[in-house]
């Protein structure tokens, strides 16, 4: 199944400034992996140690927060579904 | 008092330049947000490391406003779309340390993105509230560190 992931500013460094990549994936995580499978410097900046989506990396799938998806990160996707990596701001003093 | 852990200043080799007037809107926009942590969107030209527009936004944090802050995906892609459209990069982000060094945080770091400057004002309440530094940062492509990228001031 090939689907479209848009890509935000921060993170087009590791898809050769792509704003928009395609990649096969039956779910949102199958696509997610194969987009970190091809553009692997991205691995790390979406996903902690353990694997897991970091907490401030959004993912939408159309206009849903995946998060919010009765069956998350293991929703199937139709062809030419889009995925959006939105990320969040967050930080302050220690 | 928190802990303050002194941290040596590791270079990036680069410098962000940002404009005198937008510094002054991003220290206003400290100032009047103190005690609590602002933050905000630095748009520019990424090619020269230059920012040309300060462009505030909500600090939506849940928890303790005066240590934390964030902004939601949503509206940060809304910001930086309307700055794209006018023809800007995204540039980087600021936020402010209430009563705190310009130094970076482990939480800054835990939650940087790569590739964009981070510029980070320090705010003293005493005897008024003031921006008493302001350093810039970059996440290293390793997440173990933050890179020193200092405030050039430019006409």
């Amino acid at each position: 199944m090939q689907v479209s992931v848009h890509i935000p500013t921060a993170l087009r460094a590791f898809t050769g400034r792509q704003a928009r990549v395609e990649v096969e994936g039956e779910t949102v995580e199958a696509a997610l992996t194969a987009l970190t499978t091809t553009h692997s410097g991205l691995h790390k900046h979406l996903r902690d140690s353990e694997g897991r989506l970091r907490s401030f990396v959004n993912v939408y799938l159309g206009d849903e927060d995946i998060r919010f998806l009765p069956e998350g990160a293991q929703t199937p996707l139709a062809a030419g579904a889009e995925l959006t990596i939105v990320p969040s701001i967050a930080g302050g003093r220690s | 008092m928190s802990s303050r852990i002194e941290r040596p200043k590791t270079p990036s080799g680069r410098t962000l330049s940002v404009s005198d007037p937008e510094l002054r809107r991003l220290h206003d926009h400290a100032v009047r947000g103190y005690p609590h942590e602002v933050v905000g969107l630095l748009a520019g030209d990424r090619s020269t490391d230059t920012v040309t527009r300060v462009v505030p936004l909500e600090n939506e944090t849940a928890d303790d406003p005066a240590r934390r802050f964030r902004v939601n995906g949503l509206k940060l892609m809304r910001a930086e779309q309307a700055v794209e459209a006018d023809g800007l990069d995204v540039v980087g982000y600021y936020h402010s340390h209430p009563d705190h060094p310009a130094n970076w945080s482990d939480t800054d770091r835990e939650q940087a993105l790569p590739d964009v400057a981070y510029v980070i004002a320090a705010v003293q309440g005493s005897p008024s509230p003031h921006v008493s530094d302001t350093q810039g940062w970059r996440l290293r492509d390793d997440r173990a560190v933050m890179l020193h990228q200092p405030v050039i001031p430019s006409e």
